[in-house]
């Protein structure tokens, strides 16, 4: 009974604070007017995602960045407030650009539906490629320093098919799906951005010893791509062996190209060495739309309400969104003003072993930016 | 008797009379072998590369080329910058006092990977036998088979002839440009002209479709059937043939002596122009001379897969590099070609608007075309203009701020 009493309360909070949004972006549709303006379409996710989203909101007023957002709460535990798949996807299409928080995701399935809301939103958007930029900050204490690696992933085959099925009771079956046209994508994806952005090498993550068709195609695939870029060094590594050299020697990865679930598996864990789900920035592209997100999909649902979450990963969303939008100027005094207060150390949030808010962070930010 | 002498006569005009050839554009895949670089060779060109497009913006391969193209390269970007077009320019220098290809077979891979190019002209310092000229290699490696100038006279601009509007389509590939040559006895040198009826076919076909979209009247083909009656011949020919799938537009054909003559003294006759190789080069410099220069009119590359936008008139223009004199206006068109290609017409209207206003109504003008100011002035201007017109991401409308 209490339980049911928290779980209402909890939902009721989240109500008002999804009016509040909903009340901002009608707002905010009044100024587009004045023209000469971006819209964004905003969907604040799960857990501590409205509060993340309200923080970046606040920098974005702050620096005064031409960019209006269209809200969307999208949540599949929440499906009482939660607006329509369609709608959310229509708005994303016109804008082509989107700021998302984390979507939580049940593990049990009451319909029988196998695809998650995430899955239904990459797949209606196509959108193929998640790209996490892994770097040391500033004034970020960790084990490694220097890291700066790019962790390029496929996101809509392998094992997230959603094929599952139980042929004779008590033996499940998983379909993983490898097909070469979504290989290739994803390779010269990879590469392209290395030779976009000076990088050196491109390293293959798969594990084709053991699944020799599937991951062999995904590996065949990139060594045929990586044919049209003499200029940037092929490298291929096994999974297990990548995540052991990931925390032993982090340095010697430049840009990586996954599947879909060893991306998955290497963000993480390489959002581990450098700080946390807190700090890593990440972005999904499909060839018309980016949908910006935090690079660890945590939703830290712990925290909700408790002000303490680190908002500096959707920040450094939001400078990637500026970056990606030609606003490049806007983009960078921002990231300035992040870099100085990680720097300064005097505002932490309690993941980078400090004391301070949410809005307390935000708030330096703010009288940072100039 | 008379059987066997029409039979004769039969197996004489085969050869001559071109009827046995199915008018069918067919692509056989043969194996990838990297340059051939000759026009002759059937092109594998990779369809299975998937497209540079992420998230919006667009992967672009940039080769400045020699004399004024790095500066106008400058130009260009900082223009783009200005009014925030999704382009990422992926540039490529080709030395041209490189010996070898090295640079060359990188920028023909970039291309084919990105699929869009904006091009300078590219130079080749090397006259050696087994050196090419870089930009037919390119051309024929990438089988870019028609080249697009459309020759539009601008207002108020010191020309010969006003109000001229003629579209230029030409061969790309074959032609005089097959790079043919031998000296099969001492002091007497061929060299071949190759016309195919695939090639041929597919540059009319590409000239009766643009004037069919393009709302334009009449298709004229030229050539010089009544000396080289077997070659220049089937390019007739074949531009007839195709016609008869285009009736409602008109057709005629005119020999290229005669066709210089009426271009320089009455151009305003010609509409769509359908062209061999080197005619095609001819006819193109005639007529952007007549309407005010090299330094006005971009040209288009197209093939099955790949697109090249360049100045119309492939000028290196080293006399005049570094001198702040050249016209930036060629390759600013050819820039807007590309954008318009690549579907972001907001951003090339915008950037036409403004270059349009700089050098018509506001006047300011590179000395070859009759005005005083330096490079630098124009370029400025229309950044000036573009300043207060941003255009919004991704392709929304733009809107004046002043």
């Amino acid at each position: 009974m209490s339980m049911l009493a928290r779980t209402l309360g909890r939902s009721l909070l989240q109500a008002a604070a999804v009016r509040q949004l909903h009340l901002s972006a009608a707002l905010n549709a009044e100024g587009a007017y004045n023209a000469n303006r971006t819209t964004c379409t905003l969907i604040p996710g799960d857990g501590v995602g409205p509060e993340l989203v309200y923080s970046l909101q606040e920098v974005f007023k702050a620096a005064n960045v031409p960019v209006d957002f269209e809200a969307y709460f999208l949540s599949e535990i929440n499906q009482v407030l939660s607006a329509k798949l369609e709608d959310v996807v229509a708005s994303i299409q016109k804008n082509k650009v989107c700021i998302k928080g984390i979507l939580a995701t049940p593990d049990y399935s009451n319909e029988g539906e196998l695809q998650t809301l995430n899955m239904k939103l990459r797949n209606e958007l196509d959108l193929y490629a998640n790209v996490v930029h892994v770097r040391s900050l500033p004034g970020v204490k960790t084990r490694h320093t220097n890291i700066d690696t790019v962790i390029i992933r496929e996101q809509t085959e392998g094992e997230y098919s959603a094929l599952e099925h139980e042929s004779v009771p008590g033996i499940v079956e998983c379909l993983k799906i490898v097909t070469a046209k979504k290989s290739m994508r994803i390779a010269k994806f990879a590469f392209d951005y290395a030779t976009k952005n000076n990088r050196k090498k491109v390293t293959a993550v798969h594990k084709a010893n053991i699944m020799k068709l599937g991951d062999g195609l995904f590996l065949r695939s990139c060594e045929e791509i990586s044919k049209l870029y003499p200029r940037i060094e092929f490298d291929k590594m096994i999974v297990d062996n990548t995540t052991m050299q990931m925390v032993s020697n982090p340095n010697q990865f430049d840009v990586m190209v996954t599947p879909n679930l060893y991306g998955a598996i290497v963000d993480n864990l390489a959002s581990g060495l450098v700080g946390g789900a807190g700090v890593v920035a990440g972005a999904s592209y499909s060839a018309d739309a980016v949908v910006f997100e935090p690079g660890a999909r945590h939703t830290f649902a712990q925290a909700v309400g408790k002000n303490l979450a680190n908002p500096t990963a959707m920040l450094l969303c939001g400078t990637k969104l500026l970056r990606h939008i030609n606003l490049p100027t806007y983009s960078e005094v921002i990231q300035n003003a992040i870099n100085q207060v990680l720097k300064d150390g005097k505002v932490r949030t309690k993941d980078l072993g400090g004391q301070s808010t949410t809005q307390d962070f935000t708030r330096a930010v703010i009288a940072n930016l100039h | 008797m008379s059987i066997r002498l029409s039979q004769r006569l039969l197996q004489l005009r085969a050869p001559i009379l071109t009827r046995g050839y199915p008018l069918l554009v067919t692509k056989e895949k043969t194996e990838d072998v990297l340059h051939t670089k000759s026009a002759l060779q059937k092109k594998l060109t990779g369809t299975d590369i998937p497209s540079a497009q992420y998230g919006g913006r667009h992967g672009v391969t940039m080769l400045p080329g020699g004399g004024i193209g790095p500066e106008l390269m400058g130009y260009v970007r900082e223009i783009f910058r200005y009014c925030g077009a999704p382009i990422d320019f992926e540039v490529i220098d080709i030395d041209p006092s490189t010996e070898g290809n090295d640079d060359l077979d990188y920028a023909i891979t970039s291309i084919k990977r990105n699929g869009v190019a904006l091009k300078g002209n590219i130079e080749t310092k090397s006259h050696g036998l087994e050196e090419m000229s870089r930009n037919v290699a390119l051309r024929n490696e990438l089988d870019l088979y028609v080249n697009v100038v459309h020759c539009k006279s601008y207002p108020g601009i010191p020309a010969h002839h006003k109000d001229v509007d003629i579209v230029l389509i030409r061969q790309n590939t074959d032609g005089e440009y097959a790079m043919l040559e031998h000296e099969s006895v001492r002091g007497v040198v061929e060299s071949m002209k190759v016309v195919t009826v695939e090639n041929a076919e597919r540059v009319a076909r590409y000239a009766f479709e643009y004037a069919r979209q393009n709302n334009r009247k009449k298709v004229t083909t030229i050539h010089k059937a009544n000396i080289m009656k077997l070659s220049d011949g089937l390019f007739l020919e074949v531009a007839n043939r195709v016609h008869r799938d285009y009736p409602e537009l008109e057709h005629n054909n005119m020999i290229i002596d005669n066709t210089c003559m009426q271009a320089v003294s009455d151009p305003h006759q010609f509409d769509v122009m359908n062209m061999t190789n080197l005619y095609g080069t001819i006819v193109s410099n005639v007529i952007c001379g007549l309407i005010g220069g090299a330094g006005l009119i971009s040209g288009r590359n197209y093939g099955d897969h790949y697109a090249v936008f360049e100045p119309g008139t492939r000028n290196t223009g080293t006399a005049i590099a570094g001198k702040n004199i050249a016209n930036p206006v060629a390759m600013i068109n050819a820039s807007i070609d590309m954008l318009n290609h690549l579907g972001h017409k907001e951003h090339a209207k915008v950037i036409h608007d403004a270059t349009y206003q700089t050098i018509v109504k506001d006047a300011i003008r590179t000395p070859d075309i009759g005005g005083v100011n330096s490079s630098t002035d124009v370029v400025e201007n229309i950044l000036k203009i573009l300043s207060a017109k941003r255009v919004n991401w991704p392709h929304g409308n733009y809107f004046n701020q002043s």
